[in-house]
C-alpha cells in the first residue's frame, strides 16, 4: 500500500491527483477488486458502479474526518463500518430511485461497497487523520481513478463481448461478439492487459528517472 | 520486525479511554446514521414505487400486444381478487385494448436454470387456454447460451401457441408443460428445448407450467371478474 500520511496534510492539486495515477486504487493498490471484476461487464454498469463508490468515499470520509477527533481509537472500525453502510444505503435507494434495470444489473455489488477496502483503507489511513477539505478532495480523487479504471474494464469488455459501447451497436451485423470477455474469465483477462500497460508505461518513467543527467538517452 | 517489537516492551501503559466517550461516540454515529438512513428512504419511496409501476406496466403490455390498460389481481384461495384491497398473494394483471375487451392475462412464473432462477412473464389466453407470448423479467443465464430464450426465433415458435387446457374439474393443467430434448416435440404442451442450453430451456418449461398451473384455475373460473371489470367505474 501507498505511503500512509503522518502529519496534516496540505490541500495540494496532488491531493487529488494521486488517485488517479499514482495511488490508483485498481491499477496500483489492487484494491477492491471484487467490483471491478464482477461489474465491469459493460461500460454503464462500470461507470454507474465507480460513481457510486465515488460518493460512498466521499460521504463516509467527510463524516469521519469531521468526526475525527471525537471517535476513541477502541471504537473507530464500528464506527467507520456503520458511517460507511450509512452512505452505501443512501447509494442504495438512490439508484433504485434513478433505474430499477440499472439496479438489477449491479445486483449485490451495490451492498457489497460496506465492505470494500478502498474505502475502510481511506478512512483508515487518511480520513481519520487529515482536516475535511483535503479528506474530501482526496476521496474525489481516488473514486475519480476507480471510476476509470472500471471504464477503462468496461468499455474494452463491452466492445469486445457485446460489440457495443452504452448499449451502441459498433459495428455491423457480421460482428460476432467474444462473448467469454462479458463472462467472468474476461474480467481478468482485461485487468491482466491493463495491467501490464500500467506497468510498463510506469517502469519505463522509472528507468528514464534513474538514467543520469545530461547522458543521452540511447547511452544506457 | 520481532526484535523490534520486543525493544520497544516496557511501554507506558496507554491513557484508558474513558467509557462514556466510547459509548457517546457509537450512539452518536447510529443516531446520525439512522437519520440519514430514514430521511433517504422517505425521500425516494415514492420515486421507486412509481418506478416499478412503470417497469410492471411496460411488460405487461409488452407481452400483451395491442393492450393499452391493465388491472391487477390477485391470486387467493377463494380465486381471484382485485390487489390494493389488503389481500396478499401473487399477482396477476388482466390487460385490456382500448376498446376495453380483455386481450389477455399476464401471469408469472420462475423456473431454475443453469445459472439461478428464471423469472417469466407470459402471455395467457383465456379464450384457447393457451399461452401466447412470453417475456423475461430477470435472469442470470450464460451470455450466449441462455439469452437465446430471448432471442431464439425457433424457440420463441414454442411459446406462441403453448397448449394450457384445464381438465374437466378445473383444477389443474390436463398435461403439464414440458420440455422435450431439442427436435422431439410432438405435443401443443411441448417446448422443443435449445440445443447447448437444454437447462435454460427446462427453467422455461417449469416456469410456464408452475404459472399455469397456479394462475389458470383461477382465471377460468373467475373469468366474468376479468372480463367485467373495466365496467366497474375504475378507469
Amino acid at each position: 500500500m501507498a505511503e500512509l500520511p503522518k502529519h496534516q496534510e496540505d490541500l495540494s492539486l496532488d491531493t487529488f491527483v494521486r488517485g488517479l495515477w499514482k495511488e490508483n486504487p485498481v491499477f496500483v493498490m489492487l484494491l477492491g477488486m471484487c467490483p471491478t471484476l464482477a461489474v465491469s461487464n459493460s461500460a454503464i454498469n462500470a461507470i454507474s458502479m465507480g460513481l457510486a463508490t465515488t460518493f460512498v468515499l466521499a460521504g463516509s470520509g467527510a463524516l469521519i474526518s469531521w468526526l475525527r477527533n471525537w471517535i476513541p481509537k477502541q471504537v473507530r472500525i464500528a464506527s467507520y463500518i456503520v458511517i460507511i453502510a450509512t452512505f452505501v444505503t443512501i447509494v442504495d435507494y438512490a439508484i433504485q430511485a434513478i433505474s430499477l434495470d440499472l439496479y438489477a444489473a449491479l445486483g449485490a455489488f451495490i451492498q457489497l461497497i460496506v465492505v470494500n477496502c478502498i474505502i475502510l483503507g481511506r478512512a483508515e489511513a487518511y480520513a481519520s487523520q487529515q482536516r475535511l477539505v483535503p479528506t474530501l478532495v482526496n476521496s474525489l480523487g481516488i473514486g475519480a481513478g476507480f471510476t476509470i479504471a472500471l471504464f477503462a474494464l468496461g468499455s474494452v469488455r463491452e466492445i469486445l463481448g457485446s460489440g457495443t459501447l452504452f448499449g451502441l451497436h459498433l459495428f455491423g451485423a457480421g460482428f460476432q461478439p467474444w462473448v467469454v470477455m462479458v463472462l467472468p474469465p474476461g474480467g481478468f483477462f482485461v485487468l491482466g492487459a491493463w495491467l501490464l500497460l500500467f506497468n510498463w508505461i510506469k517502469q519505463r518513467g522509472e528507468r528514464r528517472a534513474d538514467a543520469p543527467t545530461g547522458v543521452p538517452a540511447n547511452a544506457r | 520486525m520481532t526484535n523490534d517489537v520486543q525493544v520497544e516492551a516496557p511501554q507506558a501503559p496507554p491513557d484508558a479511554t474513558p467509557t462514556f466517550a466510547m459509548l457517546r461516540t457509537l450512539g452518536g454515529i447510529s443516531l446520525i446514521s439512522g437519520l440519514l438512513v430514514v430521511l433517504a428512504y422517505q425521500f425516494t419511496l415514492p420515486i421507486i414505487a412509481e418506478n416499478q409501476r412503470v417497469r410492471t406496466e411496460q411488460a405487461v403490455f409488452r407481452v400483451v400486444p395491442g393492450a393499452v390498460t391493465k388491472r391487477d389481481f390477485v391470486l387467493t384461495d377463494a380465486g381471484l381478487a382485485p390487489a390494493g384491497e389488503g389481500v396478499q398473494g401473487e399477482l396477476i394483471y388482466a390487460a385490456y385494448d382500448a376498446a376495453d375487451q380483455l386481450k389477455g392475462v399476464a401471469i408469472t412464473g420462475v423456473g431454475n436454470g443453469y445459472a439461478g432462477p428464471v423469472t417469466v412473464l407470459f402471455n395467457y389466453d383465456p379464450g384457447c387456454q393457451c399461452i401466447v407470448g412470453s417475456k423475461i423479467l430477470q435472469m442470470t443465464e450464460t451470455p450466449g447460451f441462455g439469452d437465446k430464450l430471448e432471442t431464439d426465433p425457433a424457440f420463441l415458435e414454442n411459446l406462441k401457441a403453448l397448449d394450457a387446457k384445464l381438465n374437466a374439474d378445473g383444477t389443474a393443467l390436463i398435461n403439464p408443460i414440458v420440455t422435450v430434448k431439442n427436435g422431439s416435440k410432438t405435443h401443443p404442451w411441448q417446448i422443443d428445448a435449445i440445443s447447448g442450453a437444454t437447462l435454460s430451456s427446462n427453467a422455461m418449461g417449469k416456469a410456464a407450467n408452475t404459472a399455469a398451473q397456479r394462475a389458470a384455475p383461477a382465471i377460468q373460473r373467475d373469468l366474468a371478474k376479468l372480463t367485467a371489470a373495466n365496467h366497474t367505474g375504475q378507469d
